[in-house]
This record gives C-alpha cells, sequence and structure tokens, in this order.
C-alpha cells in the first residue's frame, strides 16, 4: 500500500509541478477557446449554439497534450525500467500514473471547462454537466491517451504519432459527452448520454493499463 | 484435419500453398470481377438513383471489405502478440495497406455516389464517419510501423494498437449511430431476407466474390514480398557477420 501510494504522490507531484504542470494545459485550453470566437464571428446567437460542444472538443484537444510527458520522461531516464521491476505489477504502476496525470491535469481542466462554456455563451443550467462530462471524460482521455503514449514510446515524432493513434480512440467520449450537453440546453434528458459516457470512462479504466503494460513491456524489451 | 492457420504458420507450407493459391485467387477475381461488372451495366437503371445505382457495386463491396480486413488484421494480430508468430506479424503487416486502401475506395465512391443522390460530397452520417475512423485507424496502424526503427518492437506494437482497435471499433460503430443516422439500412442482410431485385443483387454477389479473391491474392503476395525481404535481411545479417 505505502509503495501505491508512494508511487500515487511521485506521479502526481510530477504531472502538478514539472513544466508548468496544469498551468501549461490550462492556458492551452484558455487559448483555444479564445480563438473560437475569433474564428467564427462573435454573434452571441451562432457562439451560444456551439459553446457546450466547442468546450468540449477543445478539452480533449488540451488532454491530447500532456500524453507526452506520460512515459516519454521515465522512459528516457530509465525510470520506467524500474517500475517494471517494482514490486507492484505494471498495469497498477500505468493505472496509477493516468490516475496521477488526471488528477494534475485534467481535473484543473475540468474545473475550467465551465468557465470557458460561460464565456462562450453557453446557458448557466448546464454548466454542472459541463464539469461531470470533462471529469469524467477527462478520465476516458488520460486511460485512452496512456495507450497512445506507450506505444509511441521511442518512436521518431513521438508526440505526433501519439495524437494520430489517439484521436480516432477519442471518437466515443466526444460523442457520448457532447450529446449529453446538447440534450440537455436542448431541454431533452441528458442521462443516457452521461451514463454512456461514464460507461466508457470505467472501461478505459479497466481495460486501458492492459494495453499500457503491454505496450511499455514491449518498448523496454 | 489440421486446422487452416496451423497448416499454415509453417512458412515452408505456406510459401509452397501461396505460390499457386496467390495466381488462383487473381485469376478468380479477374474472372468474378468482369462478370460481376457485365451484369452491373447490362442491369436496368433504378427508378430512384438512375445510372448512378451502379456505384452500389463497387461501393458496398469495398466497405463491406474494409471491415473484413480488420477482422483479418486483428486475428493476425492476435496470434502475432500470443504465438510470437513471426509469419503472423508479416500478415498484419500486409493487410494494413490493403485494408486502408478498401477503406479509401469506399469513401472514395460513397462520396461520388452522394453528390447526385443527396447533393451533397459528404454528410456527418454514422455510418460515413465510423467508415471514416476506421480509415484513420488504418492510417495510425501505418504512421506507428513507419516510426519504429526496430522491427521486433513496431511489430508487437502494432498489434497491440490493432487489438485495442479491435476492442474499440465497435464501440464506435455503435456510439456514432448513436449520434445520428441518414445513411440508408442495410438492405442485403436483413431477416426478411435480401430487400433487393436479383437484377442488382447478381452482380453485387459476384463482385463481391470478386473482392474477397482479390484480397486472398493480394494479401497471399504481399506476405510472400515480407518474407523474402525478411530472408533477404537475414542474409545480408549473416554475410555481414561473415
Amino acid at each position: 500500500m505505502s509503495a501505491l501510494s508512494a508511487l500515487f504522490g511521485r506521479e502526481t507531484s510530477l504531472a502538478w509541478g514539472r513544466g508548468g504542470g496544469p498551468l501549461v494545459s490550462v492556458g492551452f485550453y484558455a487559448g483555444v477557446a479564445t480563438l473560437l470566437p475569433l474564428a467564427t464571428g462573435p454573434e452571441p446567437d451562432r457562439l451560444a449554439a456551439i459553446a457546450p460542444g466547442a468546450a468540449w472538443v477543445a478539452l480533449a484537444l488540451a488532454a491530447l497534450l500532456s500524453l507526452d510527458r506520460l512515459f516519454e520522461r521515465d522512459f528516457e531516464d530509465g525510470a520506467l525500467d524500474l517500475m517494471v521491476h517494482s514490486s507492484l505489477p505494471l498495469e497498477l504502476v500505468c493505472a496509477i500514473k493516468c490516475l496521477g496525470q488526471w488528477v494534475a491535469t485534467g481535473l484543473p481542466l475540468a474545473l475550467a471547462a465551465p468557465l470557458a462554456a460561460l464565456a462562450l455563451g453557453a446557458q448557466p443550467l448546464i454548466l454542472p454537466l459541463v464539469f461531470g462530462c470533462a471529469a469524467v471524460g477527462g478520465l476516458a482521455f488520460a486511460f485512452m491517451g496512456g495507450i497512445g503514449a506507450a506505444l509511441s514510446l521511442g518512436a521518431r515524432r513521438g508526440g505526433l504519432l501519439t495524437a494520430v493513434i489517439v484521436l480516432p480512440l477519442f471518437v466515443p467520449p466526444v460523442i457520448f459527452g457532447g450529446g449529453a450537453l446538447d440534450s440537455l440546453s436542448n431541454g431533452l434528458p441528458w442521462t443516457a448520454g452521461f451514463a454512456l459516457l461514464c460507461a466508457y470512462g470505467a472501461a478505459a479504466l479497466a481495460l486501458g493499463p492492459l494495453a499500457m503494460a503491454a505496450a511499455c513491456r514491449n518498448a523496454l524489451s | 484435419m489440421i486446422p487452416v492457420p496451423a497448416f499454415l504458420s509453417n512458412p515452408e507450407r505456406f510459401m509452397a500453398f501461396s505460390r499457386w493459391a496467390a495466381p488462383l485467387f487473381g485469376g478468380i477475381a479477374v474472372l468474378l470481377g468482369l462478370a460481376g461488372l457485365w451484369y452491373g451495366f447490362t442491369a436496368p437503371e433504378d427508378y430512384q438513383h438512375g445510372d448512378t445505382v451502379r456505384i452500389m457495386f463497387i461501393h458496398v463491396p469495398a466497405a463491406w471489405m474494409s471491415m473484413f480486413v480488420y477482422v483479418c488484421l486483428a486475428v493476425a494480430s492476435f496470434l502475432s502478440l500470443v504465438f510470437r508468430h513471426a509469419l503472423a506479424d508479416c500478415a498484419a503487416r500486409a493487410a494494413v495497406p490493403i485494408g486502408a486502401a478498401f477503406t479509401g475506395l469506399a469513401l472514395v465512391t460513397g462520396s461520388l455516389w452522394g453528390e447526385p443522390m443527396w447533393g451533397t460530397w459528404w454528410v456527418w452520417d454514422a455510418r460515413l464517419t465510423s467508415v471514416l475512423v476506421l480509415f484513420l485507424v488504418y492510417l495510425a496502424l501505418l504512421a506507428l510501423r513507419a516510426s519504429l526503427d526496430d522491427e521486433l518492437k513496431a511489430a508487437r506494437a502494432c498489434a497491440i494498437l490493432a487489438l485495442v482497435g479491435a476492442v474499440n471499433l465497435p464501440i464506435i460503430h455503435w456510439s456514432v449511430n448513436w449520434w445520428n443516422t441518414l445513411h440508408q439500412g442495410a438492405s442485403v442482410f436483413t431477416k426478411s431476407g435480401p430487400a433487393m431485385t436479383s437484377d442488382y443483387l447478381i452482380p453485387l454477389l459476384l463482385l463481391s466474390l470478386a473482392y474477397m479473391a482479390a484480397f486472398g491474392s493480394l494479401w497471399l503476395v504481399s506476405i510472400r514480398g515480407e518474407v523474402w525481404r525478411r530472408r533477404a535481411d537475414a542474409a545480408a545479417q549473416r554475410l555481414a557477420r561473415a
């Protein structure tokens, strides 16, 4: 148990502290949210129609941005080799890494998401759901993204490769979250989309570590 | 009786089998393809689609093959990952570009068909989108293979990604369906039998079989090429060491 909590503490503080931590992700997120009205025009009607979706897809992009820090540095400085030989199974190590990543960047992004949606002109009534979707979706993004990050270890242009691998896997959570937000802002029942998003997050939580651990072992072999 | 994958897993036997099977499948593909095209071009015009219904004979089999090739790819990847079988990896590697080509063909012909029929080249409809995502997965596999230098590592990474994709693709397909549906539903494999006149069904089935045979032939040829390339690499390394 102490190994687990020590690892979790290490991952969270590294993700939090090294290279700007959540500030970079939130800053990138704010940048995308600012560029959007500049590109589409500032008319409130048009912005309000796309606000929830725009806030949501910017979140997926911001989640993508922090993925290259997940395994790459530990792979380069040899820490990943030590983790393979630790008492914890590598699957658990990968899960903890993703969880630490989520705490350090996913949760701050989830807190920023309602603000961005509000600034883009979304109705205040959907803001709690924006936060909920961002928190659960962030978990799914972290675990699905971890697979891409682990697979592109040791590759040339790893960061870009991660994006190419991961973006198709982001399709279901983006659809489910976007559907829930869209339903609520049109006054329709939103629970189906949110429940599906939670289900996808749970599946990513359960199956992602297996693929990540296999990919890490392969990269280190 | 020996199961087919076990029989073919011996490289010598595989090379002996594919030596005559690849041209045989190729010949079958040409014959069936010509017959299918003949029936396709002599079929009467559709009362709604007019002449453009003939695009279906190219488009629908390509869409079927895009999924079938992925299934083959997933099976080969599984065998390569679990049994560390070199030939299975050759098969997985060879299937990716072929699958990407079929998927691209389905997208392009679908777009060409959509313009006269729906009045637009592209709509964000469920089926179109999930085929597009499938195409992106194929591209990701190609990109991953191309950017890892170590061949063994690239093989296993691609196998992992192919299996992750195999788990995800049904979810993606279903989620996109949940999101939006405009494309015509299935009209061949339905409970009450095909909802299509035999004028169209015959060329469609002929061309589907032709595509299948063409895939078999192309797949075998490119697996053979991959085997020869590896043998040449191994020989070059032996020479360099000697």
